[in-house]
């Protein structure tokens, strides 16, 4: 009966897509309403093929299908945000690469928001979902919830993937910073993450274990507080259901606070709370330790929890914005520096007695140096948000070597560590491929950080001073095309950077693969003899 | 009173003072006695059920990883 509806559905979704394909104002749409068509019929082939199938009893092994394709989709398109990543780079230090032949198409205002969609939604959301599943599945010594709930996330996901990838290209973009993919494309990501929390909680709900890991209360705050900022910061009234355009329902300096309390906590609860909760499961697995403080990962997360939401007005400094409201933004991020530090101790301190294993064992130093990230960008975070520092910061590259000091050192680098704690368990396999390949990935990784990190320090700060200079008759001294002329050194740097931590990207791929390909089977350990 | 207003007021008195006090309410009930043993529990949690989940019989003794 089931199988039929969901035929019913998915039938009725492709003929809707293709009558909206037909009746399309504009080209983004018309692509992704085929797009939506084809994954349709593709799903309902699919589901027609197995309709009727016995099920079988799988409540005593884990669903680690999902998982792995979690795996596989997360390297994926990390690949690809990085290497658009160095190709809207390039085309800062060298403007030509802006093609005549591709403009409105592949230059730089439109392969941007591709870029930062791909590494924090498509990277990043892989790299959550996935180990979402895996940890609340082992802490909750349960099967996930919901049948094959996992994979309608996991296909969803990247459904939402590749309508907004395409959309951006195209043009389809509602003009949000992190927020861009629009109105329909909203409303299939508010189905895909309501699905992820339902999969989430009912795992919690059945769980064998008495406690509740605090992995989970990280997950969990991440998908809770996601939807609800989604839903509000999405807020809009589409022209026509036949087009991919809206307008926000609101304006103004409204609008701007709505979208940097959606923006500052999307950093605070996606790319922090969720990578903490990864943080806590898999530094103290790799280690074989257990977390050097529960007490203090409790007060960590409450302290996050009751902290980020209210720093996002320190995005807007000097605007519109009441002075009271980016005056508590200001010190409610600098408040946020103690848990931050208090969480990056109890990251390192879970290593205390085994210190060794940093010497011996690349996948661990690969997360402390995660760790050591957090904690930089967390103290850099919250002496930007101070005014003073603003006023200089403000607009300049300074914030963009932040953002990634943040993104590829402690997202980046933990979600490594947790890929190559992952696929040799998933796969079954002894071990990785190559260890020596690690430490590669991981001295390219870290190079290409600190290239990128510091030549942003030094362009940045160098534009914001060259932005204030005025001679002794209070005229500015240098004109805009002057700061652009001069950051040319550094963006070469940064791109060169870039193209380093993409190399070691790359070397993680093939490392993986040849670990799946190459490796033989582990010895299952799941003998009789009970283990003591 | 206007709802801007009142929400504004209600924002930096009484509900701040109650956030306060249930962070703080929060971070003492970690420190309660008798909570060591427990958490200690929960951190070892994630080294058992690593291949399969839990039997449904909860006689079963727990066993160490």
């Amino acid at each position: 009966m089931w199988d039929y509806l969901k035929l019913a559905g998915l039938g009725l979704v492709a003929v809707c897509a293709a009558i909206a394909a037909n009746y399309a104002h504009d080209l983004a749409y018309q692509v992704n309403a085929i797009t939506v068509m084809l994954a349709a019929g593709i799903a309902f082939l699919w589901v027609l093929r197995s309709a009727g199938d016995p099920r079988p009893n799988l409540q005593h092994e884990y669903f680690d299908d999902v998982i792995r394709a979690g795996a596989i989709a997360t390297a994926f398109w990390g690949a690809v945000g990085f290497l658009v990543g160095v190709v809207i780079a390039l085309q800062l230090a060298f403007p030509q690469l802006n093609f005549e032949f591709l403009q409105g198409y592949g230059n730089f205002g439109r392969l941007r928001p591709l870029h930062t969609s791909a590494v924090i939604f498509a990277f990043g959301g892989n790299a959550l979902i996935m180990s979402s599943f895996y940890i609340v599945q082992r802490t909750s010594a349960a099967r996930l919830f919901g049948g094959s709930l996992g994979w309608f996330v996991f296909w969803g996901w990247q459904l939402v993937i590749v309508l907004a990838a395409t959309g951006y290209v195209l043009g389809a973009s509602q003009g949000k910073e992190y927020a861009e993919p629009v109105w329909y494309v909203d409303i299939l990501i508010t189905v895909v993450w309501v699905a992820f929390l339902i999969a989430f909680m009912g795992t919690l709900f059945k769980r064998k274990e008495p406690h509740i890991y605090v992995a989970n209360w990280f997950l969990l705050s991440m998908i809770l507080t996601v939807a609800m900022l989604h839903l509000v910061n999405n807020a809009a009234i589409p022209v026509s259901i036949f087009g991919s355009a809206q307008v926000q329902l609101y304006s103004g300096v409204q609008d701007a606070m709505v979208q940097w309390w959606y923006g500052h906590n999307a950093v605070g609860f996606f790319l922090t709370a969720g990578f903490l909760g990864m943080m806590y499961y898999f530094v103290p697995k790799q280690a074989e330790r257990p977390v050097f403080s529960y007490k203090l990962s409790i007060i960590h997360f409450w302290a996050l929890i009751f902290l980020y939401i209210w720093a996002g007005p320190h995005h807007l400094h000097y605007t519109a914005l009441p002075d009271w409201a980016s005056t508590l933004g200001m010190v409610f991020s600098v408040i946020l520096w103690m848990p931050s530090w208090g969480g990056m101790i109890n990251g390192l301190m879970t290593l205390s007695g085994a210190w060794d294993k940093l010497r011996t064992d690349p996948i661990i130093r690969m997360m402390v140096v995660s760790i050591g990230f957090y904690g930089m960008s967390t103290f850099e975070g919250p002496m930007m948000s101070i005014k003073a520092v603003n006023s200089l910061s403000h607009y300049t590259d300074w914030t963009i070597g932040h953002v990634h000091s943040g993104a590829l050192g402690w997202n980046g680098m933990i979600t490594f560590g947790v890929l190559y704690y992952l696929v040799p368990r998933l796969w079954n396999r002894e071990g990785l491929y190559s260890l020596k390949l690690v430490s590669w990935h991981f001295w390219l990784a870290t190079i290409g950080i600190v290239l990128y990190a510091s030549a942003m320090w030094v362009t940045g700060i160098m534009e914001g001073l060259m932005w204030r200079e005025v001679d002794a008759n209070g005229f500015l001294v240098n004109a805009f095309a002057d700061t652009v002329a001069a950051k040319f050194p550094m963006y070469v740097v940064r791109a060169a950077g870039g193209g380093l931590f993409l190399t070691g990207a790359l070397i993680m791929c093939w490392n993986l693969w040849m670990t799946v390909r190459a490796q033989p089977a582990r010895v299952t350990q799941n003998s009789a003899v009970p283990a003591e | 009173m206007e709802t801007y207003s009142f929400l504004r007021h209600l924002a930096d008195s009484w509900f701040l003072l109650a956030m306060t006090l249930g962070f703080l309410a929060l971070c003492v009930w970690a420190f309660r006695p008798g909570s060591r043993a427990m958490h200690q529990d929960v951190a070892s949690s994630i080294f058992r059920n690593d291949d399969r989940p839990a039997a449904d019989d909860p006689a079963q003794p727990r066993k160490e990883a």
